[in-house]
């Protein structure tokens, strides 16, 4: 697993990573009502908000962690967002991204750099 | 938070695993380990347990209840007078142009009038009442009372186990009621469109009776994230967002807050400041009026989100003041004003959210049906 200072992981699935938020990050949301996700095909840069989360608090963005063509979407999630606060790293995830550089993944963090970072 | 003040459940908050925040210069829960939408959903299920004693509490008083009563008229547009005893009402202090200062809740003790006002407006509101009315009458903040809402359809049995006589009582029934030894002020009453209660206790006991009414099964404690989405949900105005010193009660669709006796052709009409504007537009309506509004969407509006006639119109005919996630509804609701031709319930509109114009329609409040006990 790969961790992002935007509070994301990927989890490399052959060669297309899966995205979801931490466990960290939907407890200091709160609850997600609604979640709008990118479309299968786009092809999107590293920091472009692709993705609009609500929880009952407030609005937010997730962020393109790499460049990239997002190959498939969470649909469930869309349907039911508090999937995101049950299963975080699970059935909660996001999109599923094919990385064109993929190098860009060098600089992020494993899990106990994540962690320190949020401790 | 070194500046904010403390309630006297403070302590228990943080023993609780609040979550505290900033809110009208008070450092309170927005939510326990709970969260928003459990405590929301709990509370319209069970029972829940909200600090509140953010607010100000006022005691004013006179020679007679009338006396401080006709006082209070002169500030508020409603009937204060013949309000029977220990009943209460729902009210606000109104400007010169017909604007509302403030909302409250106000109560004949028999003696006196008991007023209830938000916390961020308190002090404002003791000011203008002194100025008002003092020396005839006296203005008193109590200072060491906690305030606390127990709400939901199970607050009856839960309040009822420590005072069988909370059972008694009706809604905007007031009451001096025996906690465990502790004389409490309570109303049956609330603003989450549920049955309950508002009590207020003496600061020393407030820690005592909060534990005690938490043991039962049925309560927990819930934050100001919840109270708003219970509110909301209700209809209910949140003052300085869905109601201010610019929208007057005809505006805020208030109007049914104003007895016959204090309008024009009643006993005591008008008196209070502004009467002339807001007679005026009782008379021949409003360039704007507050209305629910529910996105057909599932993408919550909040406030702030500008209203459109249609999808490419340029000019805004309102705005959304509160919105948000209803957890009862299962999705988004908002409030908000439109200019008085969109006002009719089923009339589509178009909120703007991140650069898209997205479909809304004016819908009847409350969203949610009122449980009260009647």
């Amino acid at each position: 697993m790969k961790y992002t200072e935007e509070h994301e992981w990927l989890r490399a699935e052959g060669d297309v990573y899966v995205v979801g938020i931490t466990e960290h990050a939907t407890t200091q949301l709160g609850d997600l009502v609604f979640v709008e996700l990118p479309e299968v095909g786009d092809t999107v840069t590293k920091d472009d908000e692709i993705v609009v989360i609500e929880s009952v608090k407030a609005a937010s963005d997730i962020l393109a962690p790499v460049d990239g063509e997002i190959t498939e979407v969470n649909t469930a999630l869309a349907e039911d967002p508090s999937l995101a606060n049950s299963d975080a790293l699970g059935d909660g995830w996001f999109f599923k991204i094919k990385p064109s550089d993929p190098s860009q993944l060098d600089d992020m963090m494993d899990e106990a750099a994540y962690k320190e970072m949020i401790s | 938070m070194a500046d904010l003040q403390k309630t006297p459940l403070h302590a228990l908050h943080l023993s609780l695993g609040a979550k505290m925040v900033p809110f009208a210069g008070y450092e309170m829960p927005v939510q326990y380990p709970l969260g928003v939408m459990k405590e929301h959903l709990h509370t319209r299920a069970k029972a829940g347990l909200f600090d509140v004693s953010h607010m100000g509490q006022v005691i004013v008083k006179g020679d007679s209840y009338a006396a401080a009563a006709l006082g209070l008229e002169t500030l508020i547009p409603v009937d204060v007078a013949d309000l029977a005893e220990d009943r209460q009402r729902y009210g606000f202090f109104t400007n010169d142009a017909g604007g509302i200062e403030d909302d409250l809740m106000l109560a004949n003790r028999g003696d006196h009038v008991f007023v209830v006002v938000n916390a961020a407006c308190k002090a404002a509101d003791i000011e203008r009442m002194k100025a008002a009315l003092e020396p005839d009458l006296t203005v008193t903040e109590i200072t060491d009372r906690a305030l606390l809402a127990l709400q939901g359809p199970a607050s009856e049995a839960v309040l009822s186990a420590i005072d069988p006589r909370a059972a008694e009582m009706t809604f905007m029934d007031v009451a001096t009621l025996d906690l465990n030894g502790v004389s409490a002020w309570v109303s049956r009453s609330g603003y989450t469109g549920e049955d309950g209660f508002e009590i207020s206790i003496p600061a020393a006991d407030a820690e005592s009776i909060a534990t005690a009414l938490l043991a039962h099964a049925d309560v927990e404690p819930i934050g100001l994230g919840a109270r708003d989405s219970l509110r909301l949900e209700a209809g209910l105005c949140l003052y300085g967002h869905d109601i201010d010193e610019t929208t007057s009660p005809v505006a805020g669709a208030l109007t049914w807050a104003i007895q016959k006796v204090r309008r024009p052709g009643g006993a005591r009409a008008g008196g209070f400041p502004g009467a002339e504007a807001i007679f005026q537009e009782m008379e021949n309506g409003t360039a704007r009026k507050r209305v629910g509004l529910l996105p057909e969407g599932r993408a919550p509006m909040r406030e702030g989100v500008m209203l459109y006639a249609d999808e490419t119109a340029t000019e805004a005919i309102g705005s959304i003041t509160s919105g948000g996630f209803g957890p009862t509804v299962g999705g988004p609701v908002a409030m908000g004003y439109v200019t008085s031709d969109y006002a009719a319930i089923g009339t589509q509109v178009y909120g703007e959210l991140r650069g898209k114009r997205q479909p809304l329609k004016v819908a009847k409040l409350p969203f949610t049906p009122a449980n009260f006990k009647r």
